[in-house]
């Protein structure tokens, strides 16, 4: 599964991200590859909204869709 | 002293350190500038950016602020600059949010990877407590090997301590296989700093030294990334967790059923205070009273007795569009009231962390038109001053975005000078007619925007952006800021501004201007079915804005007329200083082609509307007309392009 389609309240890992400077960058906000994350729902067709721990951040949906997840809950 | 990078250059004292204060954005760096450095401070532009640098004393010691970042390299220019600063200076004052640790003290252990000796200052810890959360202070302190600071900066918690200890900043632990990697290569560059950057891949460090960047960033990086989770599991402790009003509020101001309504207030009240009392009331003060009221007779007056205003010199200095007299009215008495309301504004979105929740709100629409959500930013500064939000389109992620944006702007965003024209002549016609006027302008952006994302080549940036908790903005950051922006904003401006006085003054003496004015009406008259003498208001309306305004506001028009009229001078460059950045901006080559598309689109769309009305006889025609124009726009922007989206540098929020 890819994180655009991920559905509000559904805990997933990250699998793979598929573009390597978007992978570096995100590193850095502490949701790389392994990480476990809660999608907080998709913003009128627009972008993902994640949530880790007390912090969020909005991923455009093209990137979101680079994103494989697996389903963790 | 090593200054030879930081791009600042500032005598201190022999034996005088450099410290650096560094962090994410929205952490409280600036409070903590201000204890240390006390009323005296300097703010610059660094070199080649619009960003603003401050910078004091404490001490004899140098202090320097530096743009929030989440990690030093080459991402964008806010990082450009922490990086440099931050590799040269002496000392690192790291401020953490405690609220954050997980996100902020990635960047914390980069500062120690670079050897640097830090100390850090945990901040907000009172917020950090309210949510529940335990951190052992001085186990974090062990694991990292500097000194931990818990500070609440607001309240001036924690700062006295954090001054007594910035000497005993120290270098913190550093992973000892990156540790024997770095010293291999520190061997070769004489710099701790700069060989980790090298070992990380930056290409601009790494050819300082001449040197291939490394290719173990991903390696490097996750590593990091690993060893401060390991650190965040041994300090922190996760009581409970209540949702506050600030997490509530934040939700419901991204989602767009709540977070439309909610920008549409913000909009009305800064519309209220921007439009109303600024635009109005104190550029009414500022424009009339003081600057052509006082100033200008002044000027006039002190000019005019050794350079008669009749001659061809008098007239480019003092004359109706003159140097001192138009452009120094316009600048102060108009521009930088209106300006200063926009950053103040701006200044308290950024602050309080609203900005980043509008660019998410925005995305979707913004990246129909080849843009993503951060540009929301320039489009909204364009309806204060156009000039400014093209110099404002330098913080968009691609070059793409940024020939879009400007595009955009100068084609679609009725500035405030033209808005004032616009609400002259909106209160003669009735509301189909606005409605038509409203909608016809947001087809064209839409299917401008829509039809720039297919046919330029390459891809727009994509949205990646940290949504910090919402603070209550503060007042004295708020007006710090505003006050900063607006200068560099007339810095930069007043040469653009002045250069278009001196080109109409040339077009007005030689008599360009007149010929001009007679070139049009062919196309006034008979393609927008506006009376000749609307040609003058078009061109007058590029010089000088309450010309256009007292010009067609004295003409006889029905009301598609006016509307004819309204379209065609919104769509138009709003003006000659707008015409002069898009050139500053874009190049010779592609700033004409823009400035040339533009304008044969304003009369292009005019044209359109007014062949329209007289085709189908009625607004309402005219009105489902532009309808299904812009479905069809969106039904275009809906077809999914195949190929990827490329992430550039898109991370930060500020400007």
């Amino acid at each position: 599964m890819y994180l655009n389609k991920c559905k509000r309240g559904q805990t997933v890992r990250i699998a793979f991200i598929g573009n390597s400077d978007m992978r570096v960058q995100a590193i850095r906000l502490g949701i790389s590859e392994g990480e476990v994350i809660r999608c907080e729902g998709i913003l009128s067709a627009g972008p993902v909204l994640v949530s880790k721990n007390n912090q969020e951040i909005a991923i455009g949906r093209g990137l979101a869709g680079q994103i494989r997840v697996e389903l963790v809950s | 002293m090593h200054c030879h990078d930081s791009g600042i250059k500032i005598n201190t004292a022999p034996g005088a350190r450099k410290i650096v204060l560094a962090g994410n954005p929205n952490v409280g760096k600036s409070v903590f500038f201000n204890a240390l450095t006390g009323l005296y401070v300097d703010v610059s532009n660094y070199p080649g950016t619009t960003l603003e640098i401050s910078y004091g004393m404490y001490g004899p010691d140098l202090v320097i602020d530096t743009p929030g970042v989440y990690g030093i390299s080459s991402f964008n220019d806010e990082e450009k600059i922490a990086r440099d600063i931050i590799l040269s200076s002496d000392v690192i004052i790291n401020v953490v949010d405690a609220v954050h640790m997980e996100r902020d003290l990635f960047l914390t252990q980069q500062i120690i990877d670079t050897g640097i000796p830090v100390v850090v200052a945990l901040n907000m810890v009172d917020e950090s407590e309210r949510q529940g959360r335990e951190i052992d202070i001085d186990l974090l302190g062990d694991l990292l090997g500097v000194p931990v600071i818990p500070t609440i900066a607001t309240k001036k918690i924690g700062i006295d301590e954090l001054k007594a200890n910035i000497d005993n900043a120290r270098q913190g632990h550093i992973d000892p296989v990156l540790h024997k990697k770095l010293h291999f290569l520190h061997d070769r560059v004489g710099d701790q700093g700069e060989a980790l950057l090298i070992l990380e891949g930056d290409p601009v460090v790494a050819e300082r030294h001449g040197i291939e960047p490394g290719l173990e960033r991903e390696e490097i990086y996750l590593q990091r990334r690993a060893r401060v989770n390991d650190i965040i599991g041994h300090v922190i402790r996760q009581t409970n967790k209540g949702a506050r009003w600030e997490a509530i509020l934040g939700r419901l101001m991204i989602f767009p059923l709540t977070g439309v309504p909610i920008l549409a207030v913000f909009l009305f009240f800064m519309y209220k205070f921007i439009g109303g009392f600024i635009a109005t009331d104190l550029v009414g003060f500022t424009e009339k009273t003081v600057m052509q009221g006082r100033y200008e007779p002044f000027i006039r007056g002190l000019v005019g007795h050794y350079i008669p205003i009749h001659t061809a010199f008098g007239k480019i200095l003092i004359g109706d569009f003159g140097i001192l007299t138009m452009t120094v009215t316009y600048i102060l008495g108009l521009l930088l009231p209106l300006v200063f309301g926009f950053y103040l504004f701006l200044s308290a979105f950024e602050d309080s962390g609203y900005l980043p929740r509008i660019a998410a709100l925005a995305d979707r629409f913004m990246s129909g038109i080849g843009l993503n959500g951060r540009a929301v930013i320039p489009l909204i500064l364009g309806f204060g001053c156009v000039t400014l939000a093209m110099i404002v389109t330098r913080l968009l992620g691609s070059e793409r975005e940024r020939r879009i944006a400007v595009f955009l702007l100068g084609l679609t965003i009725p500035c405030s000078a033209q808005m004032a024209v616009i609400a002259g002549l909106i209160s003669k016609i009735s509301g189909l007619y606005i409605i038509t006027y409203g909608l016809i302008l947001f087809t064209v952006l839409a299917v401008t925007g829509t039809l720039l994302n297919r046919l330029l080549p390459g891809e727009s940036s994509e949205l990646l952006i940290d949504l910090p908790p919402l603070r209550l903005p503060r007042i004295e950051n708020v007006l710090k800021k505003t006050v900063t922006k607006s200068y560099h904003f007339l810095v930069e401006a007043i040469p653009i501004f002045a250069g278009g006085a001196l080109l109409i003054g040339i077009l007005q003496v030689t008599g360009l201007l007149e010929t001009l004015q007679k070139l049009m009406q062919p196309l006034t008259v008979g393609w927008l079915g506006l009376p000749k003498e609307a040609a003058t208001v078009f061109v007058m309306g590029f010089v000088r804005r309450d010309f256009a305004a007292a010009g067609l506001a004295g003409l006889p028009l029905t009301e598609m007329q006016i509307v004819v009229g309204l379209i065609t001078i919104t769509l138009f460059v709003p003006c000659i200083a707008s015409t002069l950045i898009i050139f500053k901006e874009r190049g010779r080559r592609e700033a004409f082609v823009m400035w040339s598309a533009i304008m044969s689109l304003a009369f292009l769309i005019g044209g359109i509307t007014a062949q329209a009305y007289r085709m189908l006889g009625s607004v309402k025609g005219v009105l489902w007309a532009a309808l299904a124009v812009l479905l069809l726009a969106v039904i275009i922007g809906r077809i999914p392009k195949s190929n990827k989206k490329v992430l550039s540098g898109g991370i930060t929020h500020g400007s």
